[in-house]
């Protein structure tokens, strides 16, 4: 059990920083330095824990790691390292781990300075009133400019970056401090171990032994192995199975209690039973309120998955539950295509979000799944005046019962040096953008806003700001409400079937461009088969574009190779293996990338 | 017990842009220490006792860029551990233009019997093109040099559907071909192989490959051509006077055994398929440790045996026999491949006559759709086997 003495020598703590400013190398050099991990079993970025999130170098899931840190003043501080998501989609899961902290590391890149998205964590971390310690990384670097970014930290942020930490997480240079000053700058956390308790869940996964583990930050009171808690959200109770810390090795606890983090379970088989944000408290001493600033979140960017194989359709069900339960914000319903059968309409906080979901359920559940085209909710209201919410395209309503369609905008916040402000832009506008403001941050960087329509920014949006600005972008966008735009919905016709799947809205004055891009791609997308199949892209009746993928006429390997035989055993396999991959729609043989294609639109096509 | 050998060359004076062969350029030096070697390869395979082997090939790269006494050399290691008078078909692929009167002479001596000419096309500009070092008139000379050396076994092989080719153009090269009224021609259709220069012109956007429209017709203008000169196409890329289709290489869609010796070469034993290193000193270190040189093998299940078997099989005119087949397997393929035989019979893309399954016509052009529907999947498999 804490004594008061413990509870004041406990620090919490995360890292904010941009991807790529060296969060996961200034986590594993505080695991080296507390001696949470001996060398040997140290691998690089010992936090990003999925495969995933390693290739990708951003970090996915939060994790919570004590560490036992004797500080020059003689004492033994107990610390909890508790790890965010670094990308843009992942705001309120951020602002869940955040609140379980009382201060943060806010790493700034010596030569890149602020980025968009780290500003937006830094006031989710100032909104959960968090001591901000600045860390100036990367100073080893050539391009180092620490004057300039502790000026861009007092501009921007508004916070005092004279006492700014100089680091090197790389050369371990800098470590020693940060970690006298956590002691020094961040405070303990208040709450008293005998009032009601309260207990904030902010990240959970599922083990199919145990069921949910929670991971769990005691704000008030205490909990232990046996007592009947509640879930002051849903309402459920469970018995308390098994407590623990990370060190980074789970270790199994009698008790927690105030300011410690660690796991919990509860034989919790539901996956809906426990979600992040929601505040756990005793069933025989519940608390009155629950900690504040609990969401359900709400998608933004929505596609249709479909096992690529039909038995697998459970699977996918189930995947989807395990992953709903590590993701709060992962949604879904079961959809039926005539095009691709039975599978689900997925809901995600953005296309990152959407591919990495995807991902995990391909690589970690092994299924094969068809990707639909990401979609947004469009707003329609009918001429009998009832409004309807339309998130799958090929839902949409006949154009005769449609008084006016309604689309997501939102607010996009884009940061560039000075010299990029004519192409950022002019993709905006492109975009169907409006321009909204222009502040110049200092004489060399500017935040441009627009509203634009959301179904704008979900494809290439981000990419195409990175590769017009070299990469100097940093973009952040919030949802800014819904308007009228003249929108009809595209239907494509493989061999003069419409395909429901690759049904997507867009806006009337692209709409005749768009159709002929979109016939040409598919055309390149969809291999021969073996008759001649139609392209056709079509407004209601009238269709807009055609075009044709001939009939195959040969294909038969007639090199000898010599003797190698195996090689044209793995030919032969690979063409097996790629029909395998495709989805038989109608007599047509569809590869997965047409399904997504709809959205893809380079220009110079 | 495999009654064929493979010797592989891999000595070339010019690379040929579009061949992705173990191959080099040639150097007397490096050419003398890889025959020995070859030798003592061999000798760790064969021993003392002369194998009895029907066929032997020796293909490359260019078997006939070693000079007239490299050629003999290879030839005398080959009669020291092959019993050359039990072998039906002895053929060395041949550039024309390359070899000389002394070449042949020693062809002959050492009981070579057949001759494969790698023609690749009849036009000056395209031999250019693919950086073959020899011209149309040197495959007259060719030709009349082994004729009267009696050499008259002799193939021609031809590359169609080339960079910027019209069915015009391929109608033509056909037409020079078939005046020589040779016994056997091969041809086959151009393909982009990863590490040649095609393949990096081709990423590149500059090679102008012909439609697939045109190299299908390219194929059927190239079957009723051979058929009128009463060539019998009998396999799919091979065509010959009765009696002299290639032992060797029906040997291969047999699905036999064979021994295959030199760097890179792919050879077939006990039930293992197998690769040898390359390039040419890698080859030759193992060698000089007395290892054979082999790179990887591949035992062959039983499932890839009777896979091999029908798309290996179906290659050639007279198909797969089922007697055969369960003689082999001891199950039929009706009863394996049942739902499959019946779909492709549907679609006539094979035939089933005498219990003998073998490709139409319509079957060939789309061949590798009907040989990988002879890849087995598990359950199926497993049924058939499950005694």
């Amino acid at each position: 059990m804490l004594t008061e003495n413990k509870q004041k020598n406990v620090r919490n703590f995360s890292i904010i920083a941009h991807i790529d400013h060296g969060k996961s190398t200034l986590a594993d050099r505080i695991l080296e330095d507390t001696k949470a991990l001996t060398q040997r079993e140290m691998k690089e970025q010992f936090l990003d824990a999925m495969d995933l999130e390693r290739e990708r170098g951003i970090t996915i899931k939060l994790n919570a790691v004590q560490l036992r840190y004797q500080a020059n003043d003689g004492e033994d501080y107990t610390f909890h390292l508790i790890d965010t998501p670094g990308h843009v989609d992942f705001t309120y899961e951020v602002s869940r781990s955040l609140a379980a902290c009382e201060g943060a590391l806010l790493v700034v890149d010596a030569a890149q300075g602020i980025e968009a998205q780290t500003l937006a964590n830094v006031y989710l971390a100032l909104d959960n009133d968090l001591e901000i310690i600045p860390v100036i990384n990367k100073i080893d670097l050539p391009s180092a400019d620490v004057d300039r970014v502790k000026q861009e930290i007092e501009d921007v942020i508004g916070i005092d970056a004279d006492d700014a930490i100089l680091a090197s997480a790389k050369d371990g240079v800098g470590i020693d401090e940060i970690l006298e000053r956590i002691v020094s700058d961040i405070p303990a956390p208040e709450g008293d171990p005998e009032e009601p308790t309260k207990a904030l869940i902010f990240d959970s996964l599922y083990d199919p032994y145990r069921g949910v583990i929670a991971y769990i930050c005691v704000k008030e009171g205490s909990i232990k192995v046996g007592d009947q808690i509640k879930m002051m959200q849903t309402e459920k109770t469970f018995e308390v199975t098994e407590l623990g810390v990370f060190k980074p090795n789970p270790v199994a606890k009698d008790e927690l209690t105030v300011g410690d983090v660690g796991f919990l379970t509860a034989s919790i088989k539901n996956v809906g039973d426990s979600r992040v944000g929601d505040t756990i408290t005793l069933a025989n001493n519940p608390a009155d309120e629950p900690l504040s600033g609990y969401k359900r979140l709400n998608p933004m960017v929505y596609c249709g998955l479909f096992p690529v194989d039909a038995d697998d359709y459970n699977d996918l069900r189930e995947a989807l539950e395990r992953l709903e339960l590590n993701d709060s914000s992962l949604q879904y319903e079961p959809e039926t295509s005539q095009a691709l059968g039975f599978g689900f309409r997925c809901g995600f906080l953005g296309l990152l979000h959407m591919e990495i979901i995807q991902e995990r359920i391909e690589r970690e559940f092994n299924i094969e799944l068809i990707t639909t085209a990401p979609s947004v909710i469009y707003e329609v209201e009918l001429t009998d005046g009832d409004v309807i919410n339309i998130e799958n395209p090929s839902l949409m309503p006949e154009a005769k019962n449609i008084k006016e369609v309604r689309e997501p905008f939102v607010r996009a916040t884009v940061m560039v040096p000075n010299d990029f402000v004519g192409p950022v832009m002019e993709i905006c506008q492109k975009k169907r953008g409006n321009y909204v403001d222009m502040q110049y941050l200092d004489e060399n960087r500017v935040n441009i806003v627009y509203d634009i329509p959301l179904s704008e920014i979900v494809y290439d949006f981000f990419d195409q700001l990175k590769s017009q600005t070299k990469g100097y972008a940093s973009f952040d966008y919030e949802l800014s409400g819904y308007q009228p735009s003249n929108l009809v919905k595209m239907d494509i016709l493989l061999n003069g079937e419409t395909i429901d799947a690759l049904s997507f809205i867009v806006h009337r004055d692209f709409a005749f461009h768009r159709g002929k891009q979109i016939a040409e791609k598919l055309k390149k997308l969809i291999p021969r088969q073996q008759f001649e199949v139609p392209v056709q892209a079509a407004i209601g009746n009238k269709i807009i574009a055609r075009t044709t993928i001939k009939a195959m006429r040969k294909n038969v390997l007639s090199k000898c190779y010599g003797g190698d035989v195996s090689r044209k055993r793995k030919l032969l396999e690979k063409q097996k293996e790629g029909k395998k991959r495709m989805k038989m729609v109608g007599k047509v043989e569809i590869p997965q990338e047409a399904f997504m294609s709809v959205l893809e639109m380079d220009d110079d096509n | 017990m495999a009654q064929s050998v493979y010797i592989h060359i891999p000595f070339c004076h010019e690379i040929c842009h579009y061949c992705d062969f173990a191959k080099m350029y040639y150097n007397r030096e490096l050419a003398d220490a890889y025959l020995d070697h070859l030798h003592t390869e061999m000798s760790l395979y064969l021993g003392s006792k002369k194998l009895k082997a029907r066929t032997v090939y020796i293909g490359g790269g260019t078997p006939t860029s070693l000079n007239e006494k490299q050629l003999e050399k290879l030839l005398k290691t080959i009669n020291e551990f092959i019993d050359i008078k039990e072998v039906n078909e002895f053929t060395i692929e041949a550039n024309p233009g390359e070899f000389l009167e002394e070449h042949v002479n020693v062809m002959t001596n050492y009981g070579i019997n057949r001759v494969s000419l790698g023609v690749q096309v009849l036009d000056n500009d395209f031999l250019n093109m693919l950086n073959r070092n020899h011209a149309v008139e040197d495959v007259n000379q060719t030709v009349n040099l082994l004729q009267r050396y009696d050499l008259t076994n002799i193939s021609m092989d031809f590359i169609y559907a080339l960079p910027d080719q019209s069915i015009e153009h391929f109608k033509k090269t056909l037409k020079l071909a078939l005046d020589y009224n040779l016994p056997h021609y091969s041809a086959y259709a151009l393909q982009i192989e990863p590490r040649t220069v095609f393949h990096l012109r081709h990423q590149q956007g500059k090679l102008n490959k012909p439609p697939e429209e045109d190299e299908a017709e390219m194929l059927e203008m190239l079957m009723d051509m051979m058929e009128q000169a009463g060539k019998r196409h009998y396999e799919i890329s091979n065509y010959a006077d009765k009696g002299f289709e290639s032992q060797h290489n029906l040997a291969y869609w047999n699905n036999e055994e064979y021994y295959a010796f030199g760097a890179g070469a792919h050879g077939y034993l006990n039930e293992e398929r197998y690769i040898n290193l390359r390039p040419v000193n890698h080859y030759n270190q193992s060698l000089e440790k007395g290892e054979k040189p082999v790179l990887h093998r591949e035992p062959i299940t039983l499932k890839e045996n009777i896979e091999e078997e029908m798309f290996l099989g179906l290659r050639k005119a007279e198909g797969v026999s089922d007697l055969n087949f369960q003689r082999k397997f001891g199950v039929s393929f009706y009863e394996l491949y049942k739902s499959e035989i019946t779909r492709l019979k549907q679609k006539g893309w094979i035939k089933d006559e005498h219990s003998r399954i073998s490709l139409t016509r319509d079957g060939l052009m789309f061949g590798n759709e009907v040989f990988a529907s002879f890849l087995l999947d598990e359950p199926s498999y497993k049924r058939a086997f499950r005694n």
